[in-house]
This record gives C-alpha cells, structure tokens and sequence, in this order.
C-alpha cells in the first residue's frame, strides 16, 4: 500500500487545521471500505489519511426541529437498524441496507457513500430525493450544498482541499410524503448498481400527487435529479399512462455507458421500469401512513 | 513512522506497533501472530477474515490497524472458552460443515454475530446475513444446516 501519515483528530478545528496544512495529498478515512482498497494499488505515493470517525457527531444520526441531522460516518448497519428513521426514510434505508455484505455495512457509511462519488452510489439518488443537503466544514467556515450539486462527476465532489462533510442534513417530509429506491444487479445479493431509481412522492387525501422527485443512479456520470419525470406525475392518480410518462422521461434524461453489466440501450430502458416501480411502491407506502 | 496502538482483542488488552499502511488483518496475522483470522482476497468481498470490532461483523483486510486504538476486537480465537468449543464450533464439526478450512474461522465469527443479533434466524435469514461469507467447496447446505443447528440448540440452552 502506499506510504500514509495517518491521524484521527477528535475535534472539527482540528480537522480543518489537519487539511488546510497538509503537504501531501490528503484522504479523509469514514468506513474505509472503498479507500482502503484504492489505496492498495498506490505503491509509490504519499497520502494523509485524515480518520473522521472521532469527531463528535460524525457517528450519530438525531432528529432536529425540522430534520434529520445524519453522521456521516454512521456505519449503514448502524443506520439500517433505526427504525425511527426507516418509518421516515423508508427508500433511503433500503438504498443503505444493498450496499454490500454484512461485513461491510459495519464499516460503510452513507457520507462515505456520497463523498466517494461513485455513478452507481445506491444511497445518493435516495438522499436526492428527500432534499438531503450536505453541510460542509472548511477553514473558512461552513457552507450547504444540496447533495445533487455536490457531486461534480466520476468520483469526484465540491470538497476543497481543506473542507470536510460534517452532517447530511434530511428535511423532515411534508405530510403523507414518502420515498422508495429501487435497482437493477444481475444477481440477488451484493453487487454494483446497473440502474437505481428514487422516487419520493406527495399525495393529497384523494390519492392526487402534488408533489414528486425523482433521482436516477449508475446511468450518467454522477446520480441525477429528473425534474420531467417528477413533473409526470404531479397532478395524476399514478394511473398506467402517468407511471409511463415518467418512466420515458427517467430514460430520456438517463445518458448511460455500455460496460460489462449493461448496454445503454439496456440502461436506459431498466432505469425507466424502475422509476415506475419505485413511483408505485412510494405512493403504496403513503396510502399504508 | 510506525504508531503505538493500545486495543482489547478478545478482552484481553493488547498493544502493538503498526505502520498506519497495515491492515488489522496483517496485524493480527504477522505482528500478533493470531493466524485464526484467514486471509482469502484481502478486498472485502470473501469474509475469511471477518472480526467482531466494536460490536460490528467486519472484514479485518478494510480495517487499518491505528484504527484499532481503543476498540475492543472479537477474533475466532476468542470464540472457544480455552478448550471447550462454542456451539457453534461443535455444530460445524458435527455436520461437516467445512471441507479445505480457509472459510470456516471468518463463518463462525459470522454465526457468532448473526446469532447474538437474531437468535432466531429463519434459513433465508441465515442465507442473507452470511452473504459475505464464501466458500467454495462445500456449496453451503452443510454450513446453513450447521448454523441453523446451532442456533436451536443455543435457544434451548438459554
């Protein structure tokens, strides 16, 4: 592996002193369960690991005034187990609880998920829809970024050099609102996302939605918000054609590669079937509140 | 420069050097000698080197080593109590639950986390928690029968 400095400050000033004078280049450490696999391919270069997980709060995930203020090295075994939050946050639960094996969701952590930046991220286009915003520390103080602004490209984010994610912030859910997430792998257990959609929706007492979002995953270089599919269901009952009409926007709005797990042309196509079911199962959940 | 790490492995206190490069899984096997714990891909995807750390089933190859400091860390070593196999141990041997070895420390440890958190599990249960545990020999029905077994008799034994 390659040569690291490694620290573990316990206070976010230090932090930020940590990076903002660092000579090498830095990696911040959450559950390591992507890092510490990169870093084995680097033989010859120098790196900082900066260990997030003794900052007070970077574990804990509470309930404020108006969200959920989520730790964002909270290990996903930890964050899948809290029911208060999956009566909440049913989609953005179980986009946690396909990341990996049980041995790696006692390490991998949603802030970790998003600063990774995968395209195929699970937990992001959950986060998207339920209007999570990132809160960032740097040495020149503290700054939010709604997370579909954070992501920048392929692994790549906002941070600079001497900034780091202290909280994922969640708004609490307007009324009779709820999310579901939903992807494609070819087998049952434990693989990477071909296509992942989130959908969150409203409904009025009628069974009428009046508001929506919808995010899309592992089809374009970073997870992205889709308005016009969003904009295809406000306003219908989720009948057939209004589940479609979103479903074509989710495939128009989809700008995939072809790799070893799936074609464009199958991307695209499975990333707008999804969309559909996790519209339907979000607006199943509203009716069982 | 290598960094004075102080941890409980098996309730026992521990202290070791470490560069912040080595992995706990290469900790464990070459510093401290504790060759239970198996390295099979040393990428997280195979469990052979799964440890209870802070209460969480882990793989030890996606743990540093300074991460250790102050944590408490359950080995395959720390399963038995001195020479008295634990349930679980003694229901692998009675079903056959294993064939070359590699995979069976890293199982048991997930046994042991899987039925500290559910007692009860059903098969599919079992089947979804042990994932993360591979193994290539037996096609895992021994295994599942193995810790389905252990999981009856502990519940009687409570």
């Amino acid at each position: 592996m390659v040569a690291l400095t490694y620290h573990a400050p316990d206070s976010l000033e230090e932090a930020v002193q940590l990076l903002s004078t660092a000579r090498q280049p830095v990696k911040l450490l959450s559950g390591g369960t992507d890092l510490i696999i990169q870093m084995q391919g680097l033989i010859q270069d120098e790196r900082l690991v900066v260990d997030v997980k003794k900052i007070p709060g970077m574990r804990a995930a509470d309930w404020m005034e108006d969200h959920l203020r989520l730790g964002p090295s909270m290990s996903c075994a930890q964050f899948t187990k809290r029911q208060d939050i999956q009566a909440v946050f049913p989609g953005l639960v179980e986009a946690a609880y396909l990341i990996g094996s049980t041995q790696v969701q006692g390490r991998a952590s949603i802030g970790g998920n998003l600063c990774n930046a995968s395209p195929a991220a699970d937990t992001i286009p959950a986060l998207i829809v339920n209007r999570a915003a990132c809160l960032i520390q740097g040495l020149n103080g503290t700054r939010r970024v709604n997370v579909e602004d954070f992501l920048t490209g392929v692994g790549q984010q906002c941070l600079a050099s001497d900034e780091l994610l202290v909280a994922i912030e969640v708004p609490n859910p307007a009324a009779r609102t709820r999310d579901a997430y939903l992807r494609f792998i070819p087998r049952t257990e434990m693989d990477i996302a071909v296509a992942g959609a989130a959908v969150s929706v409203t409904l009025d007492d009628t069974g009428v939605c009046t508001n929506a979002r919808v995010a899309i995953g592992a089809v374009a270089p970073t997870a992205i918000l889709v308005p016009s599919a969003a904009d295809a269901l406000i306003g219908t009952k989720l009948e057939d054609d209004a589940l479609l009409a979103a479903a074509a926007a989710s495939s128009q709005a989809a700008n995939p590669i072809s790799d070893r797990r799936g074609t464009v042309e199958f991307r695209r196509h499975v990333v707008g079937v999804l969309t559909k079911r996790a519209a339907k199962i979000a607006a199943n959940r509203v009716g069982a509140l | 420069m290598k960094s004075h790490i102080s941890t409980t492995i098996n309730g026992d206190s521990v202290e070791f050097l470490c560069e912040p490069s080595q992995t706990l899984l290469q900790v464990l096997r070459n510093d401290l000698g504790m060759t239970g714990t198996k390295e099979g891909c040393g990428s997280g995807d195979c469990g052979a080197c799964s440890v209870i750390f802070d209460g969480e089933l882990v793989c030890a190859c996606l743990v540093l080593g300074v991460e250790a400091q102050g944590a408490a860390i359950e080995t395959v070593e720390g399963v038995a109590a001195h020479d008295q196999l634990h349930v679980i141990q003694e229901k692998f041997l009675e079903h056959a639950a294993l064939q070359c070895g590699i995979c069976t420390p890293g199982l048991i440890v997930s046994t042991k986390a899987l039925l500290e958190e559910n007692p009860s599990p059903t098969e599919a249960e079992a089947r979804y928690f042990l994932a993360g545990n591979l193994c290539r020999c037996t096609g895992y029905d021994k295994i599942i029968k193995a810790v389905m077994d252990a999981a009856a008799t502990m519940r009687q034994g409570a």
